[in-house]
Formats: structure tokens, sequence, C-alpha cells
């Protein structure tokens, strides 16, 4: 008996789905996506009691605190306005394409890495939302990573800090190009960065968009240090934009197919 | 009844490292739950068990990560049989020998794992002592309370059900 499942579990790691992907990969991911679901379920709602009562003992001046940052937060959102606009007119006289606005989905994140080798996640949605491979994951603050597998409810994610995560990057301020990697901690190097380049720390590193995953000028980090050697760099260290522990709800940029895309 | 006992055990590790894991230590995953649990079932029922944990719970972590399905797998395999075996040859009833079990399962699970990835050229790992030692350190406190938990459990049990009995 022993025998017999371990040949079909070989078998059909070997056998890949529609998608590209190993039977046995997908299946073990569908059916554990449901129990990660259910666990942060449950875990979410411990949490969101203990934190709700928790916080009901300073509400009232953390109301007033907020009602203060909004006024001062609506003020700054219509001063960004008219920049845009002002923005969009120069585009316009200079004949430039407008750039293509993204259509995005919220996904909530349901549950972390299975191994600590790896740096990934698990998204509630899935193929059955429209979801498909090598789709952007970003959040507010900048770019997360990229699906790496969809089942019908739920999605891989990997995390740009994984080790063999990657993305092309620019530095806003010299517009340098490089490619920032994961390196399995808090923190990417930016790699293949001529030596001729000027890096500064505190320089904002943006997506290049070069790798045809991530949308062009988001937000991957900052670069914490720079260290060089005979004119080269030899080790370029940037701190993420995202804090990737405290992810809970991210965005899924919905590219689109190739057909749709003609 | 053991084997449903020993997949309960990997199933709740695979759960708690993938929801609790996360909040426990900044989302750095500095423990590897999922190997204490293998660890703690070759310790408790030797090493074929110890074995099948460690290739089911490995296969599954393998996954639902991006690596290769099957180098997790054989890494805990190994390593279950492993403390499997050493717990039939040596006394590991006391803290101290059970805290370097886990830490030296640890190290040769991650000796082995970054091993055969370097090895098949499909992953570098640049100095990972540090990350190494936190985790094995980790695993070795989380694997001793869990220890102290399941060494517990029976005697509360019992000692409930005792003081329920009608006396006289």
């Amino acid at each position: 008996m022993g025998v017999i499942v371990g040949h079909i579990l070989l078998i059909s790691a070997q056998v890949n789905t529609r998608r590209g992907v190993p039977v046995l990969e997908e299946f073990t991911f569908g059916t554990f996506a449901e129990v990660q679901r259910g666990a942060t379920s449950a875990i979410a709602t411990i949490r969101d009691n203990w934190v709700n009562y928790v916080a009901l003992q300073d509400v009232r001046a953390e109301n007033a605190k907020l009602k203060e940052e909004l006024g001062s937060m609506q003020i700054g959102l219509q001063q960004e306005r008219a920049l845009a606009q002002q923005s969009r007119s120069l585009q316009g006289l200079l004949e430039l394409k407008s750039s293509v606005q993204l259509k995005t989905t919220a996904a909530a994140v349901i549950a972390g890495g299975a191994s600590p080798e790896f740096r990934t996640m698990t998204i509630d949605k899935g193929t059955g939302d429209g979801l498909g491979s090598d789709m952007a994951v970003l959040a507010p603050a900048g770019i997360v990573g990229r699906i790496i597998m969809p089942s019908r409810r739920a999605a891989k994610v990997q995390l740009l800090i994984d080790r063999d995560a990657a993305a092309g990057a620019i530095v806003e301020r010299s517009r340098a190009q490089g490619v920032v990697v994961g390196t399995g901690t808090d923190r990417f190097r930016l790699d293949h960065v001529p030596g001729a380049a000027d890096i500064q720390v505190g320089d904002r590193v943006v997506t290049s968009g070069i790798e045809g995953i991530y949308p062009k000028g988001f937000v991957i980090g900052q670069i914490e240090s720079v260290d060089r050697q005979s004119g080269e760099f030899t080790n370029v260290v940037v701190r993420p934009a995202v804090e990737f522990s405290e992810l809970e709800t991210v965005l899924v940029v919905l590219t689109p197919s190739a057909g749709e895309a003609q | 009844m053991k084997a449903v006992g020993v997949l309960i055990a990997v199933a709740l590790a695979l759960a708690l490292q993938t929801t609790l894991a996360q909040l426990l230590v900044g989302g750095t995953a500095a423990i590897d739950l999922v190997l204490v649990a293998v660890v703690s079932v070759a310790l408790t029922t030797g090493p074929v068990s110890g074995m099948l944990a460690g290739s089911v719970a490995g296969l599954i972590q393998d996954s639902l990560s991006t690596g290769v399905l099957g180098i997790g797998g054989l890494a805990k395999s190994v390593i279950g049989f492993v403390a499997g075996a050493i717990s039939q040859q040596f006394i590991l009833t006391s803290a101290l020998p059970r805290f370097l079990m886990f830490v030296g399962a640890t190290v040769a699970h991650a000796a082995l794992f970054m091993g055969l990835n370097v090895l098949l050229g499909l992953r570098t790992f640049p100095a990972p002592w540090t990350a190494v030692a936190s985790q094995a350190v980790g695993n070795a406190v989380v694997g001793m309370v869990a220890f102290a938990i399941m060494e517990a459990l029976p005697g509360v049990i019992e000692r409930r059900r005792a003081g329920r009995r009608p006396r006289g």
C-alpha cells in the first residue's frame, strides 16, 4: 500500500496541470489553503476582539487626533490634485502617452510561509477571481511580490524578499538602473549597477518594469548602505518600503491576458 | 492510531507555522515549527515514525513553498530517522540533552537542506550562520516548551478526572 501511494505521489509530482503546475503541488496547496483560511479566521476573530477592547479605552482622544490628521491630509490631497492636474496638462502639451490605469483587486493575506527558508504568503483570492501566475502584488507602501501559484480560491505569493525573487529597478534621483534581488532577510540587494552610476544612501528605488511583471515606477525601498571597491559597487543594500510582517490586505494587478492585450 | 496522532501533530505544526509564527517573530520566521514537530515525534515514537512524519511534513512544506518538491521532504525524513534512532540509543529525558537534540537537529537539517540546494545549483546561501544559529535556539526553546506541555498534559487530565469522581 505504501509503495503504491509512494508511486502515485511521485508520478503526480511529475505530471503538470493545464496551468503548468504539478498536480501534487496544486492539490496540496489548494487543500491546505482551506486549513489556513480557517486558522487565520479563528485567530483574526480573537485578535480583533482583543484589539477592539483595548482600543476602546483611548478611542475618544484618538478620534480627535484622527480628525485633526484627516483635515491636514485633505489639504495635502488637494495640493496633490492640483499638482497632478498641472502634470497632466504638461503631459498633454508634450504629447506623451497617458499612463495605463492599472486594474487591481484587493485580497486578504490568510497565511505566511510554510517554511522559514522561503518567503511566501497565501492570499484569499485565486483563479476564480481572475488571478493568474506572474501577476504583481502591491501594498500602499510599494511592491510586495508576484503570484507564483494560483488555485481556485487562493494564491501563493512569492515575496520580493525571497532569495529567488528579483525585479528590475531604477534609482529615482539619478535614473541609474539595476536589479533588486531578495536575500531571504528583511533587506534587498541592488545588483548589476554600473560602476559609473550615481547612488547615495537615502535614494529611493522604484521598479523599472523591465521584467514585465511589476508596473513601472512603484516604490521598492530606499538605499540603506553602499559599498564600493575599485570603482565598482560590491554591495548596495536596500531597505524595503513595505513592512512584510504587517501585511493584511494587498492589491493584485490584474494584467490583461494575451488576447486582451492585442 | 499512532499514525493519526503523527498526522495531527504535523498538520497542527504547519497551521501554526503559517499563522502564529509570522505574528510571533515579526514575519522573519526564525523558528521551524514543522521541524520541531518532526523531532518531537521521532523522540517519542522512534525512527520509523520520525522518518514518516518528516517525509509527510517535508513534502507538504515543499508544496507550500517555492522550492523543488522533495528537498525539504528528504532533509526532514533523514532528521526524523536519525533523531528517532538517537532517542533509542541514549537517555534523553532531562532538559539539556533534549535542548541539544533540537539544536543539533536544526543545524543538521539546515546543512542538508542548504547542501542539497547548493549541490543541485538551485540556491546560494551566503553567510547563513546567524540565521541557522538563531533558528536552532528558537526551535530548541519551542521544542522544550512543547515537550513540557506534552508531558504535563496526561497528569493534568488525570487529576481533573480524579477530582470529578464522586467520593464515598
